[in-house]
């Protein structure tokens, strides 16, 4: 099987500024991808050439085997394959949820049953409710619903998250797993470090136009060999020690106290303090 | 997978006019405004300016023509000038962008709120028109054959100006400051809510080049009786003038509606 994205030595210029210069991509079949990087980095351009949207300077696309540039008869088949969830739409108040989708259904050649998709995204109550009276969270499920109303093979999903309470989002989680088990691709973009660890396959980090790494989450910017911090509540206060041995450490630290380790943690490296040191270079220029 | 073919322009463009009446009919505003506005306006005019213009021509017949125009651009015009900024602000474009639906099932759709809407509006002021205002309707099928075209072409020149003049509210929430002040003053200059021929000859010259001034002159021709057509500027309806003027308007519309749309707000 052969991929779903590919991106080579993509590139894309606003004037003289270079907002993306030379990415490479490759997204397989069934993997749930995050592309993850600051305000400004390219992401949203590079998602948003990916999806058609915007036209590309230089490099070579390939989604589900099209360039995303096609237009006309071609271009509305190769959409009917594909399902995009964008940032933030406020529209179309006054139908119901149920007319919405209902109504989304009828621009695909196979549409999922309306019902289900309406109970999928976990609106089932508020199925014959208006939009307006939606909540953000609520609002959020629908922009996902219509988005994978047309059973799409790859679903773009950009910052699905945001202004989620944390239940809100756990129970996204869970919708974003069921639809990788029926065989969807995913590429999401986030913010949320531990939405990507939660829910992607590999992850890839692009900072001022560039691919950093792309990785799984566990391995990235060498996490899995990173130093741990062990801390602890000493006789002359707290302290903490990084090291590449946490066990060592504490075993002589056992030896020390007579039973408990006062205020024992140890602490790996988080994928969002990894990632903040990957970019931490242009964070620093601002 | 199964095969299904993608279901046609012309299919999801029913569809969405179909949604787009539904939604137009839940908002208040917009049925007040487009809908009731215009018969509030024709009641005021009606019962203030009771006088007669010649023989058997009163003020509010030659009101309720100009009327009927205007709900040509209203319908038309000012609801999708308005209505597609604030479409393009709220990423209902964008999210329609990204789906299989092409861009003329969106437009077909817009046609069909248009077309709805406008006869709606000119059943409307025909019906208080003769119950109130001793508007007479033609009897001579000529007249209504004028009447046909004139909405026809009227609406479908509208629609396209209102598709083409989209692109230049800078936001959704601004569109209705822009574009309401347009259309007021093309009525005061077009004779809408004066007689044409009492207004200075700049403001006539200036209305001439806009198609409301004609569209009111063509509806006169409908609803006012033949002898009246001496009171107009050229001393007789320029029927033909009328027609190719506002073809043009329409032509243009289209061609500026297909180079300038835009589905987002980005570079």
């Amino acid at each position: 099987m052969s991929s779903v994205i590919s991106v080579r030595g993509l590139e894309k210029s606003y004037g003289s500024t270079r907002a993306v210069a030379g990415i490479d991509i490759t997204i397989e079949t069934g993997e749930i991808f995050a592309l993850l990087g600051p305000n400004g980095a390219g992401k949203t351009t590079t998602v948003e050439i990916l999806e058609g949207f915007r036209m590309r300077d230089g490099g070579d696309v390939s989604v589900l085997g099209t360039d995303p540039a096609i237009k006309g008869e071609a271009g509305r088949k190769w959409r009917n394959r594909i399902g995009i969830v964008l940032q933030s739409t406020s529209d179309a108040g006054d139908l119901s949820v149920q007319e919405t989708i209902a109504h989304f259904a009828k621009y695909y050649a196979n549409p999922r049953d309306v019902d289900e998709v309406v109970a999928a995204v976990g609106l089932a109550e508020k199925s014959k409710e208006l939009i307006r009276t939606l909540s953000g969270g609520q609002r959020r499920r629908l922009d996902v619903a219509l988005g994978i109303i047309g059973s799409p093979e790859l679903l773009f999903l950009d910052e699905p998250t945001t202004g989620f309470d944390p239940k809100a989002r756990r129970a996204f989680w869970a919708l974003i797993e069921d639809l990788q088990k029926t065989g969807t691709t995913i590429l999401l973009t986030t913010h949320y470090l531990d939405e990507a660890e939660a829910l992607a396959d590999r992850v890839g980090v692009i900072s001022q136009g560039r691919i950093i790494e792309i990785s799984t989450p566990a391995l990235l910017g060498g996490r899995a060999t990173s130093l741990a911090t062990v801390s602890w509540l000493s006789a002359v206060g707290p302290k903490s020690e990084k090291t590449d041995n946490p066990t060592a450490l504490i075993g002589k630290l056992s030896a020390d106290f007579p039973g408990e380790i006062p205020e024992l943690t140890v602490k790996r490296a988080s994928l969002e303090d990894i990632y903040l040191e990957m970019i931490g270079g242009e964070d620093e220029s601002k | 997978m199964s095969q299904n073919k993608v279901p046609s322009a012309l299919t999801i463009g029913i569809a969405r006019g179909g949604l787009e009446l539904k939604q137009f009919m839940r908002q208040r505003e917009s049925v007040v405004f487009t809908l009731a506005f215009p018969i509030m306006l024709l009641g005021i005019f009606g019962s203030v300016f009771t006088n007669e213009l010649t023989d058997g021509v009163t003020f509010s017949q030659y009101f309720v023509a100009g009327m009927i125009a205007s709900g040509l651009v209203n319908t038309g015009f000012q609801q999708l000038a308005i209505m597609i900024p604030v479409e393009r602000d709220f990423g209902t474009l964008k999210r329609l962008r990204g789906t299989p639906m092409p861009a003329s099932s969106y437009f077909i759709g817009k046609v069909i709120v248009v077309f709805v809407t406008m006869l709606i509006q000119v059943l409307l002021l025909l019906i208080a028109g003769v119950l109130f205002f001793g508007v007479n309707l033609p009897t001579d099928p000529a007249k209504w054959f004028t009447f046909t075209w004139l909405i026809l072409l009227g609406s479908a020149a509208s629609t396209a100006l209102g598709i083409a003049f989209s692109v230049i509210p800078k936001s959704g929430r601004g569109a209705s400051a822009v574009v309401s002040p347009v259309v007021i003053v093309l009525q005061f200059f077009s004779g809408v809510f004066f007689v044409f021929t009492d207004l200075p000859g700049w403001m006539q010259q200036v209305a001439a080049i806009f198609p409301l001034k004609w569209m009111t002159q063509g509806m006169r021709s409908v609803f006012l009786p033949d002898s009246f057509a001496a009171r107009e500027v050229a001393g007789n309806w320029e029927t033909g003038r009328t027609f190719i003027i506002i073809l043009a308007w329409l032509i243009a519309g289209l061609f500026i509606s297909k180079r300038t749309f835009k589905w987002d707000d980005q570079r």
